[in-house]
């Protein structure tokens, strides 16, 4: 275990808006990835069954 | 369910299973039972290299903690070069066997490559600043990712561009092959133009010694990468195949 | 195959010079650009110095790429390009043609002006000498390169900022070593192998190019 208490966790020696400002931004991403698939796989079914009604 | 002819007459009759599954209405299936493994083994991956990368590596003597950035920074720029020599590899064989299939395995690789690339990017640039006092540094490794970066973003325009989709294949397939050509020139000539200009080299990635435990958190990240790239890119081929193939029967059977 | 590839040239020459402004047009954009950067970071002569060569090298490949969209467009619009593709000399032949034709017309008019603006930033002789050593081994390859990109994207929407997109990554080994032999000369240290690399990339250029560029016009025009 490397850190003291939570608070230690989140500062990151000092470092913590680097460290959690770059793993945040990559959670965004894959989120925005998985999110932006869902929103195209919604998009072409809507268009599907729109073309056959 | 009898096996769909693609065309390749010999190949599927000798019992060359594997080439069944170039047909998109074999493939489609078949991607969206192996999602879940690799999800799954995505999550634990980056849950134990996580693991290690915050709870067991120790703290770096020159950096402090903002190197354990580089758990997500090495294993985003390997994916990210990875990816493209992958998405390069499927338009070849798209060339040699003309399966639709892998015009649109590369399309589905595409955004995910450029995806690692920006996050290779932005890590390195929130690395930089504490570590050499710049949010941009002309590194060779950094600015070889953002030339790579404008690959991929060619790439998805050029495809995007063109109407039809098998031109549009074809075209990505040339665009494709032509940069994984050129990516060890540029590295090269980008790595010689950083060693002329930057005098006492800067290299994000380079450490006198790195502890054990450091290693094998980024490569873990690195496989966990992987496995999600995997199972994202088999998600979007689906999606894929059925905007291309919902004229087809087999898509209405599906009644997708 | 020579005299088909000679014969491509000569024709393409022979339109070029009907159309003179067109090729007028490029030189003077690789005026203005080069031009462009004293009014924007100042005139303090070290500085320009420095700058010059990764300036007037940069301005040289910007012109260049302006200068691709013409490279087919004009005889895919009219039939000819396909004509091209059934002939009975191969396509790599054509190809060569015209990408030597589109040189003689862009690459070569570039390089001898680029010393005049080379003394613009004060560049001495050694360093001019090392500019156009450059650039003509330089330019060629930004021609045969572009053509790659000219063909890929035919009759695309919006081909020439795709065009640029496309190409401009590809050309950065020939800019760091162009630009890098220029600058070594500046330095007072030998430029050699600045210009053998470039002539690596030209025969590596020439010999590869050609094929992917017919690759990618077979593609367009199927």
């Amino acid at each position: 275990m490397n850190w003291g208490s939570l608070q230690a966790f989140l500062d990151m020696g000092g470092y913590g808006l680097y460290v959690w400002g770059s793993y945040g931004v990559a959670a965004l991403c894959i989120a925005i990835e998985l999110i932006a698939l869902k929103a195209r796989a919604r998009r072409l079914g809507a268009r599907m069954t729109e073309s056959a009604s | 369910m009898s096996t769909p002819d693609i065309g390749l007459g010999d190949a599927s009759v000798r019992g060359e299973w594997w080439l069944r599954y170039a047909a998109p209405q074999a493939f489609f299936p078949l991607a969206g039972r192996l999602i879940p493994y690799f999800a799954i083994l995505a999550v634990v991956l980056a849950l134990c290299g996580l693991y290690l990368g915050f709870f067991v590596a120790p703290t770096d003597f020159q950096q402090g903690e903002a190197y354990r950035i580089i758990f997500l920074h090495v294993p985003a720029a390997w994916m990210s070069m990875f990816l493209y020599v992958v998405m390069a590899l499927w338009g070849a064989l798209g060339f040699v066997l003309n399966t639709r299939l892998s015009g649109m395995m590369a399309s589905s690789i595409a955004p995910t490559g450029a995806l690692f690339t920006f996050i290779a990017l932005w890590t390195g640039a929130l690395w930089g600043k504490p570590t050499w006092g710049t949010w941009w540094v002309w590194d060779a490794r950094l600015t070889s990712e953002l030339i790579l970066l404008f690959l991929y973003v060619g790439f998805i325009a050029l495809k995007a561009s063109i109407d039809d989709p098998r031109r549009a294949d074809r075209a990505g397939a040339v665009l494709a092959l032509v940069g994984v050509v050129n990516v060890p020139i540029i590295y090269f000539s980008v790595q010689w133009w950083n060693t002329l200009h930057q005098g006492a080299s800067v290299s994000l990635t380079r450490s006198p010694s790195m502890a054990t435990t450091m290693l094998w958190g980024m490569l873990l990240m690195a496989l966990a990468a992987w496995m999600y790239s995997i199972a994202v890119c088999l998600a979007r081929v689906r999606v894929i195949i059925r905007e291309r193939e919902r004229e087809m029967a087999w898509m209405q059977e599906l009644g997708q | 195959m020579l005299a088909a590839t000679v014969g491509i040239i000569e024709r393409d020459l022979r339109l070029a010079f009907r159309r003179k402004g067109d090729v007028a047009q490029v030189l003077v954009f690789f005026v203005i650009v080069a031009s462009l950067f004293p009014l924007g970071t100042g005139a303090e002569p070290n500085q320009l110095r420095a700058m010059g060569p990764g300036v007037v090298w940069v301005a040289a490949l910007l012109a260049a790429l302006l200068s691709l969209g013409r490279l087919f467009a004009a005889d895919y619009a009219d039939g000819s390009l396909e004509q091209m593709l059934i002939a009975a000399h191969p396509l790599a032949a054509t190809v060569t043609g015209k990408t030597v034709a589109h040189w003689l017309t862009t690459g070569l008019p570039l390089t001898l002006l680029a010393p005049l603006l080379g003394v613009q930033y004060d560049l001495p002789p050694v360093a001019l000498g090392a500019l156009v050593a450059s650039l003509a081994l330089g330019t060629p390859v930004l021609s045969l390169i572009g053509a790659v990109g000219a063909a890929l994207t035919l009759g695309t929407r919006g081909a020439a900022v795709l065009l640029a997109l496309l190409v401009l990554p590809l050309y950065v080994p020939v800019l760091v070593f162009g630009a890098g032999a220029v600058g070594a000369a500046l330095a007072g240290l030998p430029h050699g192998a600045h210009l053998s690399l470039l002539g690596a990339f030209l025969a590596f250029s020439l010999a590869f190019a050609p094929w992917a560029t017919c690759a990618a016009l077979r593609i367009a025009l199927d």
